[in-house]
């Protein structure tokens, strides 16, 4: 017994002992030499491998980093969208462009509650899957479909539904603005912004750029595109694309006029500070809906009874 | 009776409910504007060439297919174009749509043969018979809408030797083409011979479910009575199974033959036509008429008075509902087209279209899903899959989106046909799952041809 147990160490224990003498050669022979300064860019940058940046991973922008450093002398066009370049060009011993963070914002206020639902859906919870079967509950062509495929492909843990209004809610301290989630959305509704200075930030939240009284049938909170804002405008940051207003981020200087004088709240602007008692309401925290809708804009459907009970099923 | 002959793989067997079948076709009223959506067909939608104002005739063509899949639309209606704009589809998302208000008097375009009568002399040589085709619009009736004249052209190099017409009708509730095929015998059997000077073959096969006897015994009497007239159509009965009108399971259980992964039906030497469609070919090429109008089949359990009704397109949806006795109140689930393919609507006033073969009203009993629960791997799936797939697997790896197994799996030959979701004891949306994997697959597929 003791025989059998001795026998099985020491054939075993001098098995090991050749085969890690071979290895120690082989590694030696085949040793791949790698810029050690790879190992240190890549520290420097967050290691979860969104892909964000448009490379395979960390590792891989950081190798592209060296490479070209190397090569031109800079790193430009190569940046983590979720830090700040400066500490790469540092360890490769150069300067970087400033660093402007970005957030991704959710360009649809159609909640349960301002674009109600009309039908009842039952199918696969797969938005792309979703988007090619129907309009969305509310009847919005261009609105979330909240079934969340921005959810499931955030890397951050910065996405979540909220269940009350049926949206998905960017997290402002997770979210590092990848832009994973605007690739994922089949509409087109995430964007990626600067979060801008004071983490102040003006956008329309809508997407839909049918006609105005397209948008009002469905939504009491949908941009009508009634140019208001356009005129309102000091820095000539905003845009029409359609039907559908647009704030430029690199013009906008964060004045907040706009969100004023939209007559349908489309226009959030984030982190301002509360609103004085006589002042226009103006809400700060997490984009919220400004003004309640008016009466006269909730949705009106000859055949609402109809609609409401249909189901749509795959 | 020719015997009976099926599909092998796969199939299921829903439960009938031809409630329509006995009830005669019925022309439906026009209302005073109708709504003609441009994209009517699979492919790229028409092109408007009319503008607001103008006089429209009937049958006038209104917009130009553009691109090679694509079909002409023409007015349903004389009258007055009241608008170009959108219109909500059924699927509830904007479409471009001619508005036309209509005149009380129908006054035909010009060159339109308005008789009733059998025309049995075809004046057309086979070119010309594809080119009416495709003047006229005409598309496959049976839900899919692809253009017909792009069936008809036989490429170079292949030989049809079969058309074969889909009467199958093998999904349950409709019975638009049973009732065309009693009400239209001698017509339709004209549209065949048509067809088979088109494609340039003297062989026409009918498939029909045994469930349609009567139509079986009509056309069969009909083709002995004038044997020279329909010589080299013959009726073939086929075994009452979901999905017999299947493109390639009706050319399998006819012919034998397969078509291969990825091609298409013409591989085997058929040309499938729907039974509506054949109809439609015959009223273009003997009396010029464009499609304009279909047989639409309104009908659910609870429906009042369901009904077969001749329809123009652009009619909204939902005065057919009304003219089958409104809506019953245990209605939770609108179906524009069969209960195992069609699609639930999200508005019921959508106009109704080359594609429209009925409108279900489902009750809450029959609709509802029933509580999804694990897959328990029993394997029905795949035995239900008339393409010989294996849809638990599609399922599983469409939802973790690795569209490199689905190809390998041939996910791209799905028919989508829903047989594997009916069978399926756990309740899992199995065809929504292969759906979104088919649409992702095709577009990886297409991306990387065009490199």
């Amino acid at each position: 017994m003791s025989n059998t147990l001795l026998i099985s160490l020491a054939v075993l224990g001098i098995l090991g002992g050749i085969l890690a003498v071979i290895l120690y050669f082989v590694a030696q022979k085949f040793k791949v030499e790698e810029n050690p300064l790879i190992d240190e860019a890549e520290a420097c940058l967050p290691g979860a491998n969104c892909g964000g940046c448009g490379f395979a991973g960390c590792r891989a922008l950081a190798e592209a980093c060296v490479k070209q450093a190397a090569e031109k002398g800079n790193i430009d066009g190569l940046a983590c969208p979720g830090t700040d370049m400066g500490k790469v060009a540092a360890v490769l011993g150069l300067t970087a462009a400033a660093f402007e963070p970005k957030i991704a914002v959710v360009r649809c206020n159609g909640s349960c509650q301002n674009s109600p639902s009309k039908v009842h859906y039952e199918g696969a919870d797969i938005c792309a899957f979703a988007n090619t079967l129907y309009a969305g509950k509310g009847g919005c062509s261009k609105g979330c479909l909240g079934l969340g495929d921005c959810v499931k492909k955030c890397n951050f843990d910065a996405l979540h539904i909220d269940e009350e209004t049926g949206l998905p809610v960017v997290d402002p301290d997770k979210c590092v603005g990848c832009g994973v989630c605007a690739k994922t959305c089949p509409r087109g509704i995430i964007e990626v912004r600067p979060r801008g200075k004071k983490d102040r930030r003006v956008y329309v939240c809508c997407s839909n750029t049918d006609k105005g009284a397209l948008v009002v049938k469905n939504c009491s909170v949908g941009c009508i595109g009634c140019q208001k804002c356009l005129k309102e405008c000091p820095f000539e940051a905003i845009e029409m694309r359609g039907n559908l207003a647009y704030i430029d981020p690199a013009k906008c200087k964060a004045c907040g006029k706009c969100a004023k004088v939209c007559p349908r709240g489309s226009i959030h602007a984030v982190n301002f500070p509360a609103p004085k008692p006589e002042a226009p309401a103006l809400q700060g925290a997490e984009p919220v809906a400004k003004p309640q809708p008016k009466p006269e804009a909730q949705p009106v459907e000859a055949k609402t009874n109809v609609e409401s009970e249909n189901t749509v099923i795959a | 009776m020719n015997p009976i002959k099926t599909f092998k793989k796969g199939g299921v067997h829903p439960e009938e409910n031809k409630l329509s079948a006995e009830l005669p076709i019925q022309d439906f009223p026009m209302p005073k504007q109708i709504i003609v959506p441009l994209g009517q067909c699979l492919g790229a939608p028409a092109e408007c060439i009319v503008n607001k104002g103008d006089r429209v005739l009937t049958g006038q063509l209104i917009g130009t297919a553009k691109g090679f899949v694509s079909a002409n639309v023409h007015s349903p209606a004389t009258g007055t174009v009241a608008k170009v704009d959108v219109v909500m589809d059924h699927t509830g998302y904007y479409k471009p749509a001619v508005f036309i208000d209509r005149e009380e008097q129908d006054e035909w375009v010009e060159g339109v043969i308005e008789t009733d009568d059998l025309l049995t002399d075809i004046k057309l040589d086979s070119k010309q018979i594809i080119d009416k085709v495709k003047e006229c619009g005409i598309v496959g009736m049976g839900g899919a809408t692809f253009p017909t004249h792009v069936k008809m052209m036989v490429p170079e190099g292949k030989k049809a030797e079969y058309v074969i017409i889909n009467a199958a009708e093998c999904e349950p509730y409709l019975t638009c083409d049973y009732r065309l095929l009693l009400e239209k015998t001698q017509e339709f059997l004209m549209g065949v011979k048509i067809v088979m000077k088109g494609v340039g073959t003297e062989k026409g096969i009918i498939g029909i479910e045994t469930n349609k006897m009567k139509a079986i015994e009509l056309l069969e009497k009909t083709i002995n009575e004038h044997k020279e007239l329909y010589a080299g159509i013959t009726v073939q009965p086929l075994k009452t199974k979901y999905p017999q009108g299947g493109e390639k399971q009706i050319i399998k259980a006819i012919t034998g033959r397969e078509v291969p992964s990825g091609k298409l039906p013409i591989e085997t030497g058929c040309v499938v036509v729907n039974v509506a469609s054949t109809y439609a070919i015959y009223e273009a090429v003997q009396k010029n008429k464009p499609l304009i109008e279909r047989i639409v089949t309104v009908t659910g359990k609870s429906v009042k008075k369901p009904g077969n009704f001749r329809v123009r397109f652009g009619v909204p949806a939902d005065l057919l509902i009304e003219a089958a006795g409104g809506l019953p109140e245990d209605i939770t689930d609108v179906i524009n087209g069969g209960p195992m393919m069609g699609k639930s609507v999200s508005v019921t006033n959508f106009p109704t279209m080359k594609g429209t073969s009925g409108i279900l009203l489902m009750t809450l009993r029959e609709a509802q899903d029933r509580r999804q629960t694990n897959c328990i791997r029993c394997g029905r799936c795949a035995g239900a899959c008339p393409m010989g797939l294996q849809p638990f697997l599609l399922h599983k790896v469409a939802k973790q989106n690795d569209f490199d197994e689905t190809e390998k799996n041939h996910i791209m030959d799905c028919i989508e046909c829903g047989s594997c979701e009916y069978t399926c004891p756990a309740n899992i949306p199995l065809l929504d799952y292969i759906r979104y994997g088919k649409a992702k697959t095709g577009a990886i597929i297409k991306a990387r041809n065009q490199k």
